[in-house]
């Protein structure tokens, strides 16, 4: 069994105590637990609840979409003018690497997994997931490789002020901060040509892989098995079909990251020649391993981000999602396509004839699915009572900015075209279309379709639309532009540039548009702070929704639901607020068991604190900084220990009886 | 079973246990690993094939013994299962110690067969050869010290007097699913690493 379920069908000996009555107990290692603390930080510390997982996760993503966006804005200042001085070419090198990947792994996979976490066990009917201390473990593992991965700002930051040199036994700490692009290609992540900061990059990395694949298996685990009854696979809302595919991609995408991540790192540390050209290492092994998980990885952001879109559109058009099965269907697809088209991002590398002509025609086969999804969203919209509600707002402009994503994107799956777009600002255009037009509009609808169920308020006044205005038009204006840039000629990855190429004026229009769009997710911001402030209290469904989270209370009580439902149909809260009588939810007898809670536990939260010390002493002791691989030991051990006691002190778990409480 | 008693709860509807189905997904994941480094491997020995000849240090014999002691552990293994689930515990701790031996014999030929091929020169940074094999075969030696202590830890929790046929059954059974899954991987890094060489023209 589960560990939540461990003792649902055990004796039950705690005589049903109110919850504020409820000790905690000693788990089998003889410590206490940390249950029903009255200290804020040790509960949210020790918490294996699924919804302020989800809520820390959600909260540390967008400071890193902040710090992501605020490295975009330099780049972007740095390129107003020709010429321009205001930031050295190395880091400018620095930026776009960090602002890559914090975007992708510290900004939208983090954003992805606060809905995984917050929404999918609401939408199945389920108390938590199905390994909650292992969920807690891929946060705080999460934090731990965020924090190695920037940990190269700090040291410069440090080295600005004046408190770090690298002298004495910090000689060979050079180059800060990653300095090769977000994808790292080799040789140029090679020992002679890049210092201390990809070694940051390549264990933060490593450690980010171990968080998302253990959230992935979790969450594949918590859909398959968690569902409550009447929950069939074809009735669980499209978010969590999204949310599974997504899982799956990463649970076989990213072993490609982590071993090629490996090799690299012993290319640096101990001296082998997977990637060293010198000992008969092969640079496109790198590209290879790289783009099989970096593919699947695309889809891993987006996917999330159309299961957000297929749950939104039919709420504000009051119409069931227009073909579910095929939305379903094509979104899997989608996912298994992904892991055959990696070769599109090395269409100039010589594949040769046959390769490249094949992944061209897997790539073009990809438009197909995604167009499916396009024309069902159109179709939940067509004939529908569409309210212009501010999810409705973002979700719209979602179908339509994605789409211009999309159709540069059929432009590159055509290698000879490809060829010509390849390293310009025509792929920069491409990419961020789908990133901010696509997945960040999907976010920001999701944000503000789920924060009034997140936290129990509603939004106060009309900011959204401001926020939708300035996000839609500030978007446009930047990368609608990058387009002519890229056919122009401009390459990407480049610091400065000449006068005279016609490139003046892109650049500047680029330049404003980034202001209005980094002006817009200020305003969201204010939004958000100004909800969690003023906000009226939500009410359990405050949009007229549709599926099961909404039936529960907004804030969800810490037991999602006081007896477990049973779902008649898809779109089980609708059926049951306007179907027939047959198909209203129904509620599971637990024949005074109560609800069984799992315990929580320090154990994931140490287990993945030893991560920091593993990272740092890894990449500290690449730098030739004495005694640092005895730390990076420690921290193994840190882990090991963690994760062993973890095992020792048992699942634990207590008993909640809601109805007693209430009375 | 456990797994029958998963059905009655109603939740879901494949009959897989939690942790099975979990067990199931990481061994999914940890193909992947193997399959890019067995596939590193490869593609570096067939870019390279004259390169070096592993043959100079390959001990057919050795690796023949410890791959067939892997084996019989995995029959052990097998066996410690199905007493967990008759609730024999005697019979699970002599298995398990069994299992356990015959991984740390596997363990000491790959330490000796390390010790050996770096003393006949062959060391991770010697030439791509080198690194591939040594990574591929340390990698999965990790896997094999991970179930070893696995066990250990399973062999010692059985004097606790906790373990019972329903849930500890389960715990012994997905280290079973690991070990006959490290096991495998041995056989196909057997044949694609060692038994591949010994292929007569293909040098």
């Amino acid at each position: 069994m589960s560990q939540t379920e461990t003792e649902i069908h055990a004796p039950s000996t705690i005589q049903a105590p109110k919850t504020h009555e409820l000790k905690p107990e000693r788990s089998q290692l003889g410590f206490m637990r940390p249950d029903h603390s009255k200290s804020v930080i040790m509960d949210w510390l020790t918490t294996v609840d699924h919804k302020k997982i989800g809520i820390m996760y959600g909260t540390i993503a967008l400071f890193f979409l902040l710090v992501g966006g605020f490295e975009a804005l330099i780049i972007r200042t740095q390129l107003a003018f020709p010429e321009n001085d205001l930031i050295s070419a190395q880091r400018y090198n620095q930026l776009f690497t960090m602002h890559g990947t914090t975007m992708i792994f510290l900004a939208i996979m983090p954003l992805n997994a606060a809905f995984f976490n917050f929404l999918v066990p609401l939408q199945i009917g389920a108390r938590d997931v199905a390994f909650p201390r292992i969920n807690s473990f891929s946060l705080w593992a999460f934090v731990a490789g965020a924090i190695v991965i920037n940990f190269g700002w700090v040291l410069q930051a440090l080295q600005v002020m004046g408190l770090f040199e690298a002298s004495g036994p910090t000689a060979g700490m050079t180059d800060l901060a990653p300095a090769m692009g977000w994808f790292g290609y080799a040789p140029l992540t090679g020992t002679n040509f890049t210092g201390a900061g990809t070694d940051f990059w390549i264990m933060g990395l490593q450690i980010l892989g171990i968080a998302s694949l253990s959230a992935a298996m979790n969450f594949v685990v918590t859909i398959v098995n968690m569902r409550a009854p009447g929950m069939k696979m074809m009735r669980m809302p499209v978010f969590t079909w999204m949310t599974l595919v997504v899982s799956l991609l990463i649970v076989f995408a990213f072993p490609a990251i982590t071993i090629a991540l490996g090799q690299l790192m012993f290319d640096r540390c101990f001296g082998t020649n997977f990637f060293v050209v010198a000992g008969g290492g092969q640079p496109i092994l790198w590209q290879h391993l790289f783009w099989i998980f970096g593919h699947p990885e695309v889809y891993i952001l987006v996917l999330p981000a159309m299961g957000i879109i297929s749950e939104i559109l039919p709420v504000f058009s009051k119409k069931p999602l227009f073909g579910y099965s095929i939305v379903v269907f094509s979104g899997a697809v989608i996912g298994f396509l992904g892991f055959a088209v990696w070769s599109h991002h090395m269409f100039t590398t010589g594949l040769g004839k046959v390769a490249t002509a094949a992944f061209s025609l897997l790539t073009m086969a990809i438009a197909v699915p995604t167009g499916v999804k396009i024309f069902n969203w159109v179709g939940t919209l067509w004939g529908g009572r569409v309210r212009f509600s501010a999810p409705m707002i973002f979700s719209l402009g979602f179908v339509w900015m994605f789409m211009m994503g999309g159709f540069s994107g059929i432009m590159h799956s055509s290698a000879p075209a490809d060829a010509q777009q390849q390293d310009s600002y025509f792929v920069i255009a491409h990419f961020h279309y789908v990133a901010i037009g696509g997945i960040f509009l999907a976010v920001v609808a999701g944000i503000y379709f789920w924060l009034p169920k997140m936290i129990g308020k509603m939004w106060k006044g009309n900011l959204s639309t401001w926020v939708a205005i300035f996000s839609t038009v500030g978007l446009n204006v930047t990368f609608f532009p990058m387009h002519f840039l890229g056919l122009l000629g401009m390459p990407r990855r480049t610091h400065t540039y000449l006068e005279g190429f016609g490139w003046e004026t892109y650049n500047l229009v680029c330049t404003i548009g980034a202001y209005i769009l980094a002006f817009g997710i200020l305003l969201l911001v204010i939004d958000i702070i100004r909800c969690f402030r003023n906000g009226e209290p939500a009410g359990n469904d405050p949009w007229d929704a549709r599926t099961l989270e909404w039936a529960t209370t907004s804030p969800p009580q810490v037991y999602n639901f006081a007896k477990t439902p049973i779902i008649p149909a898809r779109d089980a809260l609708w059926e049951d607020k306007y179907g027939p009588e047959n198909r209203k939810i129904t509620y599971e007898d637990d024949h005074g068991h109560g609800i069984h809670m799992p315990s929580q536990s320090w154990m994931p939260f140490i287990a993945a604190l030893g991560f920091i010390p593993v990272g740092l002493g890894m990449s500290l002791m690449q730098a030739g900084i004495p005694y640092m691989g005895y730390v990076a030991i420690f921290g193994l051990l840190v882990v090991g220990f963690g994760i062993a006691l973890w095992a020792i002190e048992g699942p634990g778990g207590y008993h909640m009886h809601p109805e007693i409480d209430a009375a | 079973m456990s797994d029958t008693e998963h059905q009655e709860d109603g939740h879901g509807s494949l009959v897989i246990n939690n942790k099975k189905l979990l067990m199931w997904l990481f061994l999914g994941s940890d193909c992947m690993f193997f399959g890019t480094l067995i596939s590193t491997h490869l593609i570096y020995r067939k870019l390279y094939p004259e390169s070096y000849d592993p043959l100079l240090v390959f001990d057919l014999e050795l690796t023949s013994f410890s791959t067939f002691i892997l084996l019989m552990s995995s029959f052990l293994m097998a066996l410690a299962v199905s007493a967990m689930h008759k609730g024999e515990l005697k019979s699970f701790r002599r298995n398990t110690i069994g299992v356990i031996f015959f991984g740390l014999i596997f363990l000491a030929c790959q330490v000796y067969e390390f010790a050996h091929f770096t003393n006949e020169g062959l060391t991770l940074s010697t030439n791509t050869f080198g690194s591939t094999f040594y990574m591929m075969t340390g990698t999965h030696g990790v896997h094999v010290a991970i179930g070893v202590f696995w066990l250990i830890c399973l062999y010692f929790y059985s004097y606790t007097g906790k373990m019972d046929a329903h849930e500890s059954a389960i715990d012994v059974e997905v280290a079973g699913l690991y070990w006959h899954f490290v096991d495998i991987v041995w056989i196909i890094i057997f044949t694609a690493v060692y038994l591949i060489e010994y292929i007569p023209g293909l040098h």
